[in-house]
């Protein structure tokens, strides 16, 4: 008991703290770390939702880009100014219905959340009977249907012509709290009775289900839980962005998500986070692979656009054949683990070496 | 009633030109799909990257005859024998460390390689479209009664039937045919009873590369146009023919096949107004098909074992 | 086990050096960076597509700036360095470069991109750092519009897709069927333009077909043969090149031989390659005749292209391409090369400048007023068919 409350008040600190930085980097830094910084916070919200349903529940989804796509198509049509909409419709005016309606970017974004929660609700009915591969190709296709409706529903998305003029969101701080809600509510869940069930579905579904498990009902919560946080995470990147269009959902665009998570650990909150963080600033540092290098007044023909993508893919190729587990595996970062860092430093490695032996 | 209306609207000609369509590109599909069975029904695992070993065979093949003035019939055979080579690759250096990892990460290897392919063929070879070079009288066009049928439509289907034919006879007549059968049925006792899983694996890949290598050129051919992508929606749409026809079922693959291609024209042919609904088509019948009947139509029913 | 071992090994070995050729680069880069301060440099950005889906088109435009900057390398007497990044064809890449390019790379004139929505992601950062960019080839007026800080120096879909229906109306077509690329911005605004356009000059019943295909498709026998039915006049079917180039070859398989017409993005080497004889005839929009310059600087342009590139016909996008590091050329000789506000209000007044496709004046959006040429390829050679002036037009 009492460590959980230091716990918890560890947590809280480390969030004021964390907050006072984001206040810090929202001033003080460049637009381009500020935007880098911004992506890693959302793709980590994006990273954690995909990991509800893959890691924690063992359901091997694809489907993530619709939702994403569902999220940022109900911040992009309704946080567009009214005055600015006609120019953004210009080709086919928007529906009648909809051109006067203005929603505040917090509501868009949950409203767009528990859109797509209801899309996944009714998609997962069906779908979350299927298993491994099955699944996978399913939510993948779900997602691409998702995607060539809103390309075809010209009056209401602006169909391939995308939707500009939502009012940018480059700020830190409004991103660093939507995270961090995400996150608490996530693992508020993930440790509560419902987060056990999601474990024991992914260590045996038919173990699970001899103990009394319901089975469908928990895929499908932490499906739709899922989907909800990935819808707000879509919102989050279309108001980043400032512009979003079909293209962007594209389900290849998951595969981003897929790797975060793989990196991070299947099944480990932090590790999300951390998976996030490396990819997205990662992705940023290998920028130098693409740039003409001269060694001794020579050119080397072989640093050209496009090497950087070679060299991200083996990266990520070697991560997955011979770091299977990823940073975390499916263990946490926990205040623990970090205190008995601080008083020990190399204490955690002497005993795996022990171990080891 | 508007489907009457587009029925009675189109000529016989239109009608018999939409029906040669569709054959053809169902029977291009079903080769590319007999590769994803092949290596599912062995692996238990969607080969993502087999979309883009085809995408790398055009290039082999388009850089045999244009750049290394290969006659084009040698470069056939040696794209498919490199293609063969570079699908035992990707087995070896993608999928075997991963022999007793859970089949997810295997899943994720598969993707992994992939992307990696892609981005390479990139590097490589530029995002320009290159022109696969016409072969004398495949690329050449035939009109049967003011139907226009490209000469290598009508050799597609007889490819594929040849290549079916071949494989049922390995599969079922020969001793690598058995081991093969028996690694799929179960990997395990495959094992004990002293099959040679790799070696078989490795088979496997190679034959199914090759179908893909086979697929590739006719593809080529048909669609001249050359990109790092072009593999991406028709691999997932074979993959998809493959769940149709029952996964791990060589026979199920190719009526898959033909399902999805004709499904795909006729659907516009009937309803030209949901012509920019055509891509999910083949996702809708995924859905509906594991919904009604989630081994394929020829698939076997399975039970989860404990 | 063995096999594991040695794939380890060389995956390792091949990773430890890319990351010391990585560190390398980066350390010489750091290097270059203090030396040129002497000898003084202007930065310019450039953000293009050069992986991903729109590779092919960046490929082709990034030809253009290094041509014009290898013509015109100084401005003021001071050298100008390129510095050329990777937007992966994907909108968050887009933004994060264009704020690398700002923040990082401290360049005072942006030049890109390939495809609207890349430009109209980075739209928002160069207007909140006050950096002009010129996009090479994005035709939506979205991109444009309410920023003051993005120009372009290609058409913009409204008038193509007048243009074009203008000049289908005049050649006789009264009944004529688009096929669109329904995930393509750019093929949905010119088809709408068109559509809009000619159903004012040829009555409400005029289009008789509008067919749909997606990005990245590769058969379009079902759309075409539908479209065969409908026997039209005329067929509109703007689009990328390569999806346009097999949609063409397709069409005429099938026995089509009605023309086809389509856009700028059609003047590519790619597009004959691919489509062959089969192409021979169609007729598309385009911003100049490549094969007599209308201005020195055209000339110039030709003859380095030809020089450059042998064997190929030189593209609207390439040009496209060397037109927008001229305008910020001029923009730049003109305002100095330190104040990125002066060289915008220098871009915002251009005016009758001389570039590869003519002379370049920009209006009050950002957008080029200039006239359109209509091309048609005629033994595997782009040739030049007409002029059609922004005020000849008869519906807008």
């Amino acid at each position: 008991m009492n460590k959980d409350k230091r716990n918890i008040m560890l947590t809280l600190v480390a969030l004021v703290v964390l907050f006072g930085v984001a206040c810090f980097a929202q001033t003080e830094i460049d637009s381009y770390v500020r935007r880098i910084i911004n992506l890693c916070l959302i793709y980590a919200i994006i990273g954690l939702s995909m990991n509800i349903t893959n890691g924690f529940a063992g359901q091997f989804s694809l489907g993530q880009a619709g939702f994403m796509a569902i999220g940022a198509y109900m911040v992009g049509i309704f946080t567009v100014p009214v005055n600015l909409r006609a120019d953004v419709f210009y080709a086919t005016p928007m529906h009648p219905w909809l051109v006067n309606i203005y929603i505040p970017l917090w509501l868009a974004l949950i409203l767009g959340g528990v859109l797509a929660a209801v899309v996944a609700g009714l998609i997962g009915t069906p779908v979350l009977r299927l298993r491994g591969d099955y699944l996978a190709i399913a939510t993948l296709g779900f997602s691409e249907i998702i995607r060539i409706v809103i390309t075809n529903a010209t009056s209401i998305t602006n169909g391939a012509l995308g939707i500009k003029n939502i009012p940018p969101l480059n700020d830190v701080r409004y991103i660093f709290l939507v995270t961090a809600i995400s996150y608490i509510i996530i693992t508020l869940l993930l440790n509560s009775s419902y987060g056990r069930a999601f474990k024991a579905i992914r260590e045996d579904e038919i173990a699970a289900e001899a103990m009394g498990i319901g089975l469908f009902y928990h895929k499908n919560l932490a499906f739709m839980v899922s989907a909800f946080f990935a819808g707000i995470g879509g919102g989050l990147y279309g108001a980043l962005l400032g512009t979003v269009d079909p293209k962007n959902f594209l389900f290849t665009i998951t595969y981003n998500f897929l790797l975060i998570i793989v990196l991070g650990g299947m099944g480990s909150i932090t590790g999300s986070m951390f998976g996030a963080i490396i990819v997205t600033a990662g992705l940023e540092y290998l920028r130098l692979f693409d740039e003409p290098l001269e060694i001794m007044g020579v050119a080397i023909p072989l640093f050209r656009p496009g090497l950087r993508m070679v060299v991200f893919s083996i990266l990520l190729m070697i991560c997955v054949l011979f770091w299977r587990h990823g940073i975390m595996g499916t263990n946490e970062l926990t205040w623990e683990k970090i205190l008995n860092f601080v008083k020990h430093p190399l204490a955690g490695f002497r005993k795996k070496g022990v171990q080891g032996k | 009633m508007e489907i009457f209306q587009a029925i009675t609207n189109m000529t016989a000609v239109g009608l018999a030109q939409h029906m040669v369509n569709g054959i053809s590109l169902g029977s291009l599909y079903a080769l590319i799909a007999i590769g994803y069975t092949m290596v599912y029904g062995i692996l238990l695992m969607i080969n993502f990257a087999h979309a883009d070993i085809v995408m790398m065979a055009c290039y082999f093949a388009l850089f045999g005859i244009t750049t290394f003035h290969i006659p084009w019939y040698l470069t056939f055979v040696l794209t498919i024998a490199l293609t063969a080579l570079l699908g035992v690759t990707i087995e070896r250096a993608a999928y075997r460390p991963l022999r007793d990892a859970p089949k997810n990460s295997v899943l994720i290897s598969a993707i992994g390689a992939s992307f990696l392919l892609e981005n390479l063929a990139t590097y490589v070879f530029t995002g320009r479209p290159l022109h696969f070079p016409d072969i004398p009288f495949l690329s050449s066009m035939i009109s049967v009664g003011g139907v226009q049928i490209q000469a290598i439509c009508l050799f597609i289907p007889i490819v594929t039937v040849v290549c079916l034919t071949v494989l049922l006879h390995i599969v079922n007549h020969t001793k690598t045919g058995m081991a093969m059968r028996a690694v799929s049925k179960d990997y395990e006792i495959a094992r004990v009873m002293g099959v040679n899983i790799d070696n078989i694996i490795s088979i496997t890949f190679a034959i199914g590369s090759s179908l893909a290598a086979i697929g590739a050129i006719m593809w080529g051919i048909r669609y001249p146009g050359i990109t790092p992508y072009l593999g991406v929606m028709p691999g997932l749409k074979c993959f998809i023919a493959a769940v149709i026809g029952g996964i791990g079922n060589i026979k199920g693959a190719v009526i898959g096949g033909f399902i999805l291609g004709l499904g795909e024209i006729l659907i516009v042919a009937f309803f030209p107004q949901f012509s920019g609904y055509r891509d999910a088509f083949a996702f809708l019948m995924l859905i509906w098909i594991l919904f009604y009947k989630p081994t394929g139509l020829l698939g076997e029913k399975t039970t989860e074992k404990v | 086990m063995k096999m594991k071992k040695f794939v380890s090994a060389f995956l390792a070995s091949a990773v430890a050096l890319s990351l010391v050729a990585g560190c390398g680069g980066g350390d010489k880069k750091k290097a270059e960076e203090k030396k040129p301060a002497a000898a003084a440099t202007v930065k310019v950005g450039v953000f293009l597509p050069l992986t991903g889906d729109n590779a092919g088109g960046g490929e082709l435009e990034i030809r253009g700036i290094k041509l014009a900057n290898k013509l015109h390398p100084e401005v003021k007497g001071k050298k100008i360095e390129l510095v050329i990044a990777d937007n992966k064809s994907d909108k968050a890449e887009s933004a994060n470069v264009a704020a690398r390019l700002i923040e990082k790379d401290k360049v005072k004139v942006i030049l890109g991109t390939y495809g609207s929505s890349l430009a109209m992601a980075a739209g928002n950062i160069v207007k909140e750092a006050k950096v002009p960019a010129i996009g090479t080839s994005c035709t939506n007026p979205q991109v444009t519009k309410g920023n003051d800080y993005y120009f372009r120096a290609c058409f913009i879909d409204p008038f193509q897709g007048t243009v074009m229906a203008n000049y289908a109306f005049s050649k006789g077509a009264r009944k004529v069927a688009i096929v669109q690329e329904v995930s393509n911005d750019y093929s949905v605004g010119l088809a709408k333009f068109f559509i809009d356009a000619f159903k004012k000059l040829a009555g409400p019943d005029s289009i008789v077909e509008i067919a749909n295909y997606q990005t990245g498709d590769k058969d379009f026998s079902a759309q075409l043969t539908n479209l065969k039915a409908k026997n039209p006049d005329m067929v509109f079917a703007p689009g990328n090149f390569t999806e346009s180039a097999l949609l063409v070859k397709q069409a005429r398989q099938l026995g089509m031989t009605i023309p086809f017409m389509g856009g700028d993005s059609w003047e590519t080497q790619d597009f004959l390659n691919v489509g062959g004889k089969d192409v021979e005839g169609v007729e598309f929009s385009s911003f100049f005749d490549s094969t007599n310059a209308a201005t020195p600087e055209a000339k110039k342009f030709l003859e380095a292209y030809a020089k450059e590139y042998k064997g190929e016909q030189p593209g609207g996008l390439t040009a496209m391409a060397y037109d927008c590091y001229l305008i910020a050329l001029a923009a730049m000789e003109k305002a100095g090369t330190d104040d990125s506000q002066k060289i915008r209000d220098a871009i915002a007044a251009t005016k009758d400048l001389e570039t590869a496709t003519g002379k370049t004046t920009l209006n009050a959006d950002g957008d080029p007023i200039k006239s359109a040429v209509v091309k048609t390829i005629k033994n595997g050679k782009f040739t030049y068919l007409k002029t059609v002036n922004p005020e000849d037009l008869k519906a807008q």
